[in-house]
């Protein structure tokens, strides 16, 4: 604390905003925690064909449904077995990390980049043309996001590609209420007003005076909907929606492995498993982001 | 209050037109010609065709076709399933109980558990207790409720064989479907075994449809509660020598109960795209499973109609939720 006073006084140039950032998201250790499992994930992303150790897809025909090395038949070839095709677990785990963070890249950025575009213009323009725009918002959010997303899908025909338009066009509408309403505050103050006064355009307004004050919840919520798209995406190829086999994605192995619950745990166990730690570990990014980005909660 | 009520009705019906806009352009959206779509029928011959656009109404322009539509929605015409023939009005309704059941026992189920995990847990903040109960929340929240399901059953199915892995209740039951809820049905029968069959199908499905919900509220009821926690009349209630059971859980519960009702009423849509996997997973005959089956037998009449129901469904809770709160906190009402 009196670090922090003192550099405070000695700079009086304003304080390196990521320093102070990371000053305060290192005090969640959750958040920190999070941030360590996101980046192995990441890390499977990008390099997972070459760090599996099998090809995803070959067939090792005389090791099916192989359970995991440390039980009794299992081997060290296939340390979380095999599936009943024969394909390596470990390996179809590593390389579908990137259809999932794929799919959280794509839906956030897509989602994102519309919704506060929308919801800028929704902040700025007049009340009729803000009344219409928020009605449209409220007709997508009066469905249930995932049936919306299968009757897109429905529309669009059955592939990752499809999933992801659709969950980014269900997700879209928070971002617009968001912006929308940050926007809406922050018009009211007074360095909008004298940025109006010295003659700023609607567009410099808009983007260079407004937006960067309104970026904190918007994070927030990109955290969000990373792991809601994961989810959702991994439930849409679960009910044979999304990515069709043998993509390694993990919802669709998990559709895949279905019918052998009762015979082989492992080919269940493991796919839901890394949905679930993945989601999990962004979740407490996203709680550790909003404690280190909302002033309000800050304790100061 | 009959301002805002009117003003909450004025924005609810640009909505349903809207929604019903979007049900209508489905059929129009799909790949193909919509006139082979809707007529289910392949092969067709030019005097049938011809027939058939003239039956649809897609002679006339497309303003005078969603009127058509809308007039028929309003009087709960929505089309007929291409696969049962049965109006599709009639198929939702019928299995809409069972939905509504599964949901009722799931968001019971949520709320038993989460509101009394959320008091604890702001009772002892940053203890053990606090971080144990909120670690295990955000699990929940984060969990696939498909994968999570598969658990379930791999455990209390497979292993244990304590429950049934699909349907509502043993076939060896048979009785009149009086009021369409399982367990007031089993129970009017009077068969012996029959409510404890119903009762030992239901649960798994509400654990794995209860699972966010609980997660939601027990974070909820944490926050809400901590905020309230904090206020003068607590302290004076302290003050004063109060037992901490009576302000817990009367005064400062009470408080923080309005937030976490709206979290509650608006949790409906999370529970019917829930409802979409519970229901398929474990075979539940409701209306989640009634939409899928009918998107893979693409069976238009039914996903356009459904959709528009479920849509509907959902607006009126909101509806009602905004206004509840709305008599409950009369600050909301001025805006």
């Amino acid at each position: 604390m009196t670090e922090t006073a003192a550099a405070a006084v000695t700079e009086t140039a304003r304080p390196n905003r990521l320093r102070e950032f990371w000053y305060y998201f290192r005090e969640n250790r959750g958040a920190v925690i999070g941030l360590w499992v996101f980046a192995v994930f990441v890390f499977c992303a990008a390099l997972g064909p070459w760090i599996a150790p099998h090809d995803p897809t070959q067939q090792f025909r005389e090791y099916t449904l192989l359970p995991p090395a440390w039980q009794t038949g299992g081997s060290w070839e296939f340390i979380l077995g095999t599936d009943p095709l024969g394909r390596d677990m470990l390996s179809r785990l590593i390389v579908g990390a990137r259809y999932s963070f794929f799919v959280g890249v794509v839906v956030v950025s897509i989602a994102a980049s519309g919704g506060i575009l929308i919801g800028l213009i929704a902040g700025f323009s007049p009340t009729w043309l803000d009344a219409i725009i928020m009605r449209i918002m409220d007709i997508i959010l009066a469905f249930p996001s995932l049936l919306l997303a299968l009757v897109l899908v429905a529309i669009l025909g059955p592939s990752l590609t499809n999933a992801m338009i659709a969950i980014a066009i269900v997700l879209q509408p928070h971002y617009v209420r968001l912006t929308r309403a940050s926007v809406l505050s922050e018009k009211q103050k007074d360095y909008v007003t004298s940025a109006r006064v010295a003659g700023a355009g609607l567009v410099r307004l808009m983007f260079v005076t407004v937006l960067p004050n309104c970026l904190a919840p918007i994070i927030v919520q990109g955290a969000l909907s990373f792991s809601t798209a994961i989810l959702d995406a991994a439930a849409l190829g679960f009910l044979g929606m999304g990515a069709q086999p043998p993509t390694p994605e993990w919802g669709t192995m998990l559709a895949e492995a279905r019918e052998f619950i009762l015979r082989a745990w492992w080919v269940v166990t493991f796919p839901g498993l890394a949905i679930l730690v993945t989601v999990l570990a962004i979740n407490l990014m996203g709680d550790g982001l909003r404690d280190a980005l909302d002033p309000k909660l800050k304790r100061s | 209050m009959l301002k805002y009520l009117a003003s909450r009705l004025l924005t609810f019906i640009p909505t349903f037109i809207g929604v019903t806009l979007i049900s209508f352009s489905f059929i129009r959206a799909l790949p193909g010609d919509p006139i082979v779509v809707m007529a289910g029928e392949r092969g067709l011959s030019e005097e049938r065709y011809a027939e058939l656009v003239k039956q649809f109404g897609f002679d006339r322009p497309v303003y005078v076709q969603f009127w058509e539509y809308l007039t028929g929605v309003l009087q709960g015409d929505l089309g007929n399933s291409f696969v049962t023939k049965k109006p599709v009005w009639d198929e939702f309704f019928a299995l809409f109980p069972a939905t509504l059941e599964l949901s009722i026992c799931a968001m019971i189920f949520a709320v038993a558990l989460g509101l009394p995990a959320g008091v604890i847990a702001a009772v002892n903040r940053g203890k053990f207790f606090d971080r144990a109960l909120m670690s295990t929340a955000l699990v929940g929240y984060s969990m696939p409720i498909f994968w999570w399901a598969l658990l379930l059953i791999i455990v209390f199915s497979g292993n244990l064989g304590w429950t049934p892995v699909s349907g509502r209740i043993d076939l060896v039951y048979y009785f009149p479907n009086a009021t369409g809820f399982m367990l007031i049905d089993s129970l009017v029968s009077g068969q012996k075994g029959a409510f404890a069959s119903a009762v030992r199908h239901l649960i798994l499905p509400t654990i794995v449809l209860g699972t966010i919900p609980l997660a939601v509220i027990a974070r909820q009821t944490r926050s809400a509660m901590l905020e309230v926690l904090g206020e003068d009349y607590i302290r004076t209630a302290r003050a004063k020598g109060m037992p901490p059971g009576r302000i817990n859980g009367i005064h400062a519960l009470r408080n923080a109960l309005i937030p976490v009702v709206t979290v509650i009423g608006l949790s409906v849509g999370t529970l019917l795209a829930g409802a979409i996997l519970t229901e398929t997973i474990f075979s539940w005959p409701g209306i989640g499973k009634w939409m899928v089956d009918s998107i893979f037998r693409r069976d238009y009449p039914v996903v356009q109609g459904g959709l528009l129901l479920i849509a509907v469904m959902v607006m009126i809770v909101n509806l009602t939720v905004d206004v509840l709160y709305g008599v409950i906190n009369p600050k909301i009402r001025k805006r």
